[in-house]
């Protein structure tokens, strides 16, 4: 099979398994064998591109020219090529996880549910491969409103609020700021084609502060990034279940939109061009201020997964802070942390469902001395905190690492600062809670709280969640482990991205 | 003679002749099947001698017929070309789907005993709208204006089965309508005055880019008279309730045809009869139409807000798309032109799709409340998908006509250095979610008051289904509306120099 090939069967497939999904529906064990099947599938077809993209290729097709000579079409790069194998890789772990979860609640709607993850994953492989803005933008909205019924799954007034504020904030930025954003891009520069360098550089030589409103209108307009003050439909999101939760508010729906301002950052303004324009200084500035604020925010947050998504929305900054750093190694960084905080922050959540499907409970302070009852759950939330925060051996340090070369690069030393001010408030508030979980009493068990604990612990006294649901946090821990060793390779392999 | 040449006239000599023997029909037999499918059928007719005309005028050029043989300017001339072929084929195909529609609608909707007249003032109706499409005589536009105005306030009048607030909306909408088929034919006449010619390619020529008092008060005239017949804001208020309260199948086809017939009509008396490059045209484009358009776009997307009835909202909506046509015509440059024309296509099969989508409820529910939209995507799944699917078109979600239109607007404003156009658009847009995303969230996220309800019958479905498969195809496909009206919009371009 030829990449190229490889490309429109990734966009395909999970149609197909849509399709399957819904024939299935009286029929749950084959309904979800269609998912698992379709993600193997899936995945066979993303690393096909995956590889061929690390030989140097750039496979691609068009699908059909729309308007004006605006072609949907596709090219696998190396981020685009990473940021689908993830999403696949992840989209399988996760419906292991949401099989267990799902099944554990009993809920309703099973089937829509997995033929909306169908359709969402569909789309994140569009918006991975898009090679021009414009296509990028069709599966940008596609996952928008694909992720919509799977955000008000509950179907409850707290749901209708928070789907309301999700699809507001996340289709108003785009058509009133990103749609402009890409029509005027093609008005100037006559394209609107990922091309390494960018395509801005030459018609907008000397075009006073037009590069930097651009940005701005890019970088708020894809508020899938969440950069403040458009972040505020990722915390309403929270009220979806929380498989939801663990893939698209920490792989698929926030990557996409990183991705994208990674990919506009590198591949339509261009990092001379960033640079050079002064574009980026502003919302580098901004980008910093949602990291300290949005990590400021999430330590008031008892309930867990609020405190996960604020911790997001400071996590997302680090890749915009890296893109806006209009350096080579900022940008890397951004890259690596695109990969390294999803398998991260996707352990965390699904330990947080564990935790409610195993022992109902959502809220911090209830998870005192959990950790005798859940040693398993929390060993791994422990392995994705410690990655969030960017301590060795987990993925998320190398990022962090050449985030800061890159703000050395460019002179932004405050941003240095910024990155060890946030990673310290990362260990008040994540690292925190497993702690508490293993060392601290439960609540109510008595006046000596503190400094009593560290009891063996009882086996037997073990209640954990359903064995899928602690499978699918480990083998994204261990992905989170892994990236730390392999970051070099991935490194390598990225790197042809920032060629001009 | 043969009938090939006679092609431009069938449009209308066909449903002109069908319209009174229709009447004979008896409406009472067979379920009042036989008024029914003569007049869809003669609208199929219409459609194909449309659609042949757009494709002999897209391939060979425009073609000029003669009625009756004589010359113009002394005789009448049906002068077809891109951008009336284009909006031709949008009304005739609009008319082949809302007839076959409108069977079950109309029957639980109007007495029985004027079904045949029904049918007959429909195709008069719709012969009207043809007319003014395709003639290139402007007197004669008056005529054919007339035409589908009074049987069009019939329709409306006709809704009083149901709802005695039809006889209302239809009597402002004679009066209305009145005033503004008069301003027109005062402006005609001022024309006729300083050039003694009706035709519309010779007062091009005798008015020779020379401009004076009676020639700007002509043109005032036929502005305010058209603009008022197009719905343009602030003149356009004899329109939410008409659409509201006419029956659901005459909403259908008026809300998909009548105000883009007008707005045609603006824009060929801009460009064909008095050309671009007069002054006062200009100065009406940057501070009459601009201004009203923008104004319409936003002022009636935010009334449409605060609808409690589906139709009187989705009315107000169209004021606010009318908008968008008038925005592109005020640019002055072909890509602007092109968009308007673009929009003007999609605008209607949206538009089509969602009246039929609301005719399916009120057949079924009784209800055009947006209240009684709650749960609609349980009772009624088809319906419901098919008005989710018209109302993302709508608001412009990629993959949908009406995405093809605001990208071809946005393009037109960033290219003509009108970047502020640009944000008003898109943020009369946003209004747009917000009104249809309401009804989309009654539907899907509220249970409604009864249980699952008889889908609506096979007639409406499959017509509602080809609106809104259009809707989606021409979102992907932009072969045809897009490249002819660009090339419509060079042709009248060119017809302005």
């Amino acid at each position: 099979m030829t990449p190229g090939l490889a490309i429109i069967l990734a966009l395909a497939v999970p149609l197909v398994g849509m399709a399957a999904i819904l024939i299935l529906d009286r029929a749950p064990n084959f309904r979800e064998a269609a998912t698992l099947a379709t993600g193997a599938i899936l995945i066979a077809l993303t690393t096909l591109v995956f590889l061929s993209v690390g030989e140097g290729a750039r496979p691609g097709f068009v699908l059909t020219t729309v308007v004006g000579g605006l072609p949907i079409a596709f090219q696998a790069e190396p981020l685009g090529a990473m940021f689908a194998l993830l999403a696949s890789v992840l989209w399988v772990v996760n419906s292991l996880y949401s099989i267990g979860y799902m099944r554990a609640g009993d809920e309703k709607h099973q089937t829509r549910f997995y033929m909306c993850f169908a359709i969402a994953i569909a789309s994140a492989m569009g918006v991975a491969y898009a090679a021009n803005l414009f296509t990028l933008f069709f599966f940008y909205e596609a996952l928008t409103l694909s992720t919509w019924p799977l955000v008000t799954h509950k179907g409850d007034d707290k749901a209708r609020h928070g789907g309301r504020v999700y699809l507001g904030v996340l289709m108003g930025t785009s058509m009133a700021l990103l749609l402009p954003a890409i029509v005027w891009v093609y008005s100037i520069a006559g394209t609107t084609d990922f091309t390494p360098g960018g395509v801005l550089a030459a018609p907008l030589q000397d075009s006073g502060p037009l590069p930097a409103i651009l940005m701005g209108l890019f970088l708020f307009g894809t508020a899938k990034a969440a950069l403040m003050p458009v972040h505020s439909w990722l915390p309403n999101a929270m009220v979806a279940p929380t498989p939801v939760s663990a893939f698209l508010h920490a792989v698929a729906v926030v990557k996409a939109g990183v991705f994208a301002v990674l990919k506009i950052a590198v591949y339509i303004f261009g990092i001379d061009f960033l640079s050079a324009s002064g574009a980026a200084t502003p919302f580098l500035w901004i980008a910093a201020i949602s990291i300290l604020l949005a990590s400021a925010i999430a330590m008031h947050q008892d309930n867990l997964k609020a405190r996960l998504a604020w911790s997001t929305i400071s996590q997302l900054s680090y890749v915009t802070l890296g893109a806006m750093l209009a350096t080579s190694m900022g940008a890397m960084g951004g890259a690596l942390q695109i990969a390294a905080h999803a398998a991260g922050k996707m352990t965390l959540f699904m330990c947080a469902g564990a935790i409610y499907v195993a022992a109902h409970k959502t809220l911090v302070s209830e998870m005192r001395g959990l950790g005798a009852k859940m040693p398993i759950t929390f060993i791994l939330f422990f392995i994705g905190a410690m990655s969030i925060v960017g301590l060795p051996p987990a993925g998320g340090s190398w990022p962090k690492f050449l985030l800061m070369l890159g703000a050395a690069d460019a002179g932004a030393l405050f941003a240095i600062g910024v990155l060890i001010l946030s990673s310290l408030l990362n260990v008040v508030y994540l690292l925190a809670i497993p702690v508490m979980a293993f060392y601290l009493e439960p609540a109510g068990a008595g006046a000596r709280s503190q400094g009593s604990g560290g009891k063996p612990i009882d086996w037997r006294a073990m209640k954990e969640a359903p064995l899928l649901c602690l499978l699918a946090p480990a083998l994204t821990a261990a992905l989170a482990l892994l990236l730390f060793l392999f970051a070099d390779p991935l490194y390598r392999y990225l790197l042809p991205m920032l060629e001009t | 003679m043969n009938l090939a040449a006679q092609l431009p006239v069938l449009p209308i000599i066909i449903p002109l002749i069908a319209a009174p023997l229709t009447i004979l029909l008896p409406p009472r037999r067979l379920k009042g099947l036989l008024p029914y499918v003569f007049a869809t059928l003669v609208s199929w007719i219409v459609f194909a001698a449309s659609a042949a005309l757009l494709h002999s005028v897209a391939t060979a050029g425009p073609i000029s017929y003669h009625m009756g043989d004589w010359a113009p300017p002394i005789g009448i001339e049906y002068r077809i070309d891109l951008a009336n072929a284009l909006v031709l084929t949008l009304v005739s195909g609009v008319a082949a789907l809302a007839f076959p529609f409108s069977y079950a609608s109309i029957r639980a909707e109007i007495d029985d005993r004027q079904l045949s007249m029904f049918y007959a003032m429909a195709l008069i109706a719709m012969v009207g709208l043809l007319g003014v499409v395709i003639t290139g005589d402007a007197f004669n536009v008056f005529v054919f204006v007339e035409i589908s105005s009074l049987s069009t306030y019939a329709l409306v009048a006709l809704g009083a089965a149901r709802d005695r607030r039809a006889l209302t909306a239809s009597f402002n909408y004679l009066v209305m309508g009145t005033i503004g088929a008069t301003f027109f034919v005062i402006g005609l006449g001022l024309l006729y005055q300083a050039t003694g010619t009706l035709n519309m390619a010779d007062l091009k020529i005798q008015l020779a880019g020379e401009s004076n008092r009676m020639v700007e008060a002509g043109f005032a005239f036929i502005l305010v008279g058209m603009g008022l017949k197009a719905a343009m804001f602030p003149m356009h208020l004899w329109m939410p309730n008409a659409y509201a309260h006419a029956p659901s199948a005459v909403a259908v086809f008026l809300a998909a045809t009548s105000t883009k017939v007008a707005v045609y009509v603006v824009i060929r008396f801009i460009y064909t009869v008095i050309g671009a490059d007069f002054d006062f045209a200009g100065a009406a484009f940057n501070w009459l139409i601009a201004p009203l358009a923008v104004a319409g776009m936003m002022f009636a997307s935010i009334v449409a807000i605060f609808q409690d009835d589906l139709k009187r909202m989705l009315a107000y909506s169209s004021v606010g798309q009318i908008g968008y046509m008038l925005l592109g015509v005020s640019f002055g440059t072909e890509q602007g032109l092109s968009a308007s024309l673009v929009h003007l296509f999609n605008h209607g099969l949206m538009k089509g799709a969602l009246f039929m989508a609301a005719a399916c409820v009120v057949l079924r529910l009784g209800t055009q409340t947006c209240a009684g939209y709650a749960g609609l995507a349980r009772r009624m799944p088809l319906t419901a998908a098919a008005f989710i699917i018209a109302a993302l078109s709508l608001v412009g979600v990629p993959g949908t006509v009406g995405f093809i239109s605001k990208w071809q607007l946005l393009a037109a404003s960033f290219d003509s250095g009108r970047p502020w156009a640009a944000f008003l658009v898109v943020g009369a847009s946003l209004l747009a979610v917000i009104y249809m995303g309401r009804v989309i969230e009654l539907m899907t996220m509220r249970e409604g008051a009864g249980g699952r309800t008889k889908e609506a019958p096979a007639t409406m479905l499959i017509p509602l289904y080809i609106l809104v498969a259009a809707n989606v195809y021409f979102g992907l496909n932009t072969e045809m509306t897009v490249d002819l009206a660009e090339r419509a919009a060079v042709a009248l371009m060119g017809d302005a120099r």
